[in-house]
């Protein structure tokens, strides 16, 4: 769907482009099937919305604290360089991610404070109406670098609508993090790729002496991305695409929800305690043989915990009974408030930094940790620099969006801030309740959101 | 002739002295009625973060009362409450009892049992979240090299365990201060009431139930009221610890509150959970005047 409105899209601009005579000469030797495609060449024609940025302008720039330590480092090389070439200022306020979201709601509501915001998720439907309109920016960088994955449409453009409210700036892509010679040791050459694979690995593992650790306590990353996956994955969904009827408690839930007993059965004891960095410890220190994890766990490990690295490997989450990918990740986005004093240099600033020429140092130098969202970066020198942070190039692309199958907006921010999906499977897990009750009992709380 | 009027004026009964209360009430107001008021108003509304409300009624504290979530967090809260409370009455007192006694290293004694008062939450709950960690618990480290036992206690990772964690820490935060109030009091108890019941052949426990305790009643009631309050309407301790997790079993008012006002967006809604703490945070204060009134 995302695709057809995006190739729709070419070819009207396309055709504006060519009544306006700048198209360029061999545009009349082209097929009809190709003026439908992205066009490096053409791509790189594309000219950037004219910004005037503002006199004496301050940027004021509200973003989460890296992951990885070299997030930060070449985040701020970009903005001197920008800083340079403009000659505007910037400011730039890092914050704990997640304290982001509470801060940049507060802004919205009394109008004031920063003027862009790395936010997560859902944040800019919460308030879409604060919001600059940034189609200009976003428009043009999908056209020079091969358009926006569907996801991030969805993400990014006010429910229902054309307009771009906030640009997807990366995701910080999950992926299965395993032992390698754990996993040879167990009988298996790598962690199938399929649910039922999976398991039968993972018990095979716990066999061994080397359990597993999926987050089951209320770690916002960590927590709801493999608890999303494992839902979706066997066809279960919180809400329907009407946005209204409430689908949790259906058949596949119930099914997802017997099968993760099993996989519960192979996890290290008080994973039901666990926050965001508890995999990652138990992972370095030995405990456990796989969680599912950002490229932190690689990061790390390659840089304090050489033999765990020399034994780490990546693979994308496995395929549930629902045939296809349907994952959960982080996706930061950024996006801009109306009462900025600077909108042009607040757009104009977004828009040099997706420019390749710092996109791909970003990826590069954090080493995949945020995963891109334009497609052109799927090519990107960065995801060859180790067959490890490989897979996390695939996590976009596989992923749905957070409230799926409905739209974003204020219930599917609150179902996934009450942790509805995390503690519905801890339900089963370590509360001892039946699926059909815990489905139940996660409707009641979805039925209140959703009205 | 006007400046004259104008000295009258401010020297009637009561116009000098209102004027002087003039800033402190206007602190009061702007920092503490009107988060209050807005607080309360709130809670009437479906305000979500971002955009503005309108007037529900009382639909929010209607659908609370239909929220299994919430009927778990009041119980928690409760719990967390009455057990945090009643073991920091018990220890504190008994610390005091012990410290007001002569020996050795007193002012040093004295000095150290205030620490886990003095020292930052955050930074203390920090610290408790390591030694209660599900997996690298230094306790659990110890009691494995010991040979007590093989596996780590899962502290945080089991509803009951992380009720009983988090109360803990509670506790251990909480001694210095009724330890501290108690101490003062009684230093304030005339030592011939003691003399005189030891020439009467009382028994310590005598004594203790007695002198001490009737004559530390105000004091102790006082410092308890206080102790609810804050226990009651706690927040980081919790936060820093588990979220509010193992499937909601350590959720109090406060965190929930925050999760579903904050995190969630919802302020309407996050407003009537915390407007739960001021009734029974009002009560507490108002049987404590009154016994306070009656003992007076």
């Amino acid at each position: 769907m995302g695709e057809k409105k995006k190739k729709e899209l070419t070819r009207r601009d396309f055709i504006k482009k060519s009544a306006a005579g700048v198209a360029g000469v061999g545009l009349a030797t082209l097929s009809m099937d190709s003026l439908f495609q992205w066009n490096p060449a053409l791509a790189a024609q594309v000219s950037a919305p004219p910004l005037k940025i503002e006199k004496n302008a301050v940027l004021k720039i509200l973003r989460w604290s890296g992951f990885v330590k070299s997030d930060e480092q070449v985040w701020n090389a970009n903005t001197k360089k920008w800083e340079k070439e403009t000659g505007a200022k910037v400011v730039t306020e890092y914050l704990s991610w997640e304290d982001v979201r509470s801060k940049a709601a507060m802004e919205a509501s009394v109008g004031a404070g920063h003027d862009i915001v790395l936010g997560w998720y859902d944040d800019p439907h919460l308030y879409p109406d604060k919001l600059l309109d940034v189609s200009d920016v976003a428009t043009y960088l999908g056209k020079k670098y091969g358009g926006w994955y569907p996801v991030c449409e969805m993400y990014g453009k006010l429910y229902g609508t054309d307009k771009w409210i906030a640009l997807p700036i990366g995701s910080a892509g999950i992926c299965i993090n395993y032992r390698k010679s754990w996993v040879k040791e167990a009988g298996f050459e790598k962690v199938p790729g399929d649910i039922p694979g999976f398991i039968k690995c993972c018990q095979a593992l716990k066999k061994k002496g080397h359990p597993t650790g999926f987050a089951l306590g209320h770690a916002v990353g960590d927590g709801n991305t493999w608890t999303h996956w494992w839902l979706w994955s066997h066809g279960g969904k919180a809400v329907e695409k009407d946005g209204k009827t409430i689908a949790i408690n259906s058949k596949e839930t119930i099914h997802a929800l017997d099968a993760v007993k099993e996989l519960y059965e192979t996890m290290i004891p008080g994973v039901a305690s666990w926050l965001d960095p508890h995999n990652n410890k138990a992972f370095l220190s030995g405990q456990i043989s796989v969680t599912s994890n950002g490229n932190s766990i690689f990061y790390a490990s390659m840089k304090k915990f050489p033999d765990i690295n020399k034994d780490l490997m990546t693979m994308n989450f496995p395929v549930g009974p629902v045939g296809h990918p349907a994952e959960l990740s982080m996706i930061s986005q950024a996006f801009v408030f109306k009462h900025t004093p600077v909108p042009n240099a607040a757009k104009h600033f977004l828009r040099f930094m997706f420019e390749k020429a710092q996109y791909g140092k970003w990826e590069s130098e954090t080493w995949g940790y945020i995963t891109q969202t334009l497609k052109d970066y799927y090519n990107l020198p960065a995801w060859k620099k180790d067959p490890r942070i490989t897979p996390y190039r695939e996590c976009v692309k596989r992923m749905l969006w957070n409230g799926y199958a409905g739209p974003m907006g204020p219930a599917s921010a609150a179902a996934m801030s009450e942790y509805v999906v995390v503690d519905m499977f801890a339900d089963v897990c370590v509360g001892g309740k039946s699926p059909k009750a815990a489905a139940l009992a996660a409707e009641r709380k979805l039925k209140k959101f959703y009205r | 002739m006007k400046s004259g009027q104008s000295v009258g004026f401010l020297q009637r009964k009561g116009v000098l002295g209102f004027l002087f209360t003039v800033p402190a009430d206007a602190i009061l107001l702007l920092l503490l009625a009107y988060p209050f008021v807005l607080g309360i108003w709130l809670s009437f509304t479906n305000t979500i973060i971002g955009r503005t409300g309108s007037f529900v009624g009382l639909e929010n504290y209607i659908d609370l009362f239909h929220s299994d979530v919430f009927w778990l967090t009041a119980f928690n809260t409760v719990v967390y409450t009455v057990g945090a409370v009643f073991f920091k009455l018990i220890l504190g007192l008994g610390l005091a009892i012990l410290l007001n006694r002569d020996f050795k290293g007193k002012g040093l004694m004295r000095a150290i049992v205030l620490l886990p008062w003095i020292v930052p939450t955050a930074l203390s709950t920090i610290a408790f979240w390591w030694i209660f960690d599900s997996n690298f618990s230094c306790i659990s480290w110890l009691f494995m090299k010991l040979g007590i036992m093989h596996a780590p206690i899962n502290f945080l990772g089991s509803t009951v365990n992380a009720r009983i964690s988090v109360i803990i820490v509670n506790i251990w935060r909480g001694i210095p201060f009724f330890t501290i109030g108690l101490l003062a009091g009684l230093q304030t108890i005339n030592h011939t009431l003691y003399e005189a019941a030891d020439i009467d052949g009382a028994t310590p426990w005598i004594k203790f139930k007695s002198i001490t305790l009737p004559l530390l009643m105000p004091l102790l009631s006082v410092i308890t009221t206080f102790s609810i309050i804050w226990t009651f309407a706690d927040f980081q301790l919790i936060w820093i610890m588990t979220r509010g997790g193992p499937d909601n079993a350590t959720h109090i008012f406060g965190t929930f509150s925050f999760q579903r006002a904050i995190a969630g967006g919802h302020l309407g809604e996050g407003a009537a959970i915390s407007a739960f703490i001021f009734p029974v945070l009002f009560i507490c204060v108002l049987i404590t005047s009154k016994y306070l009134k009656r003992e007076n």
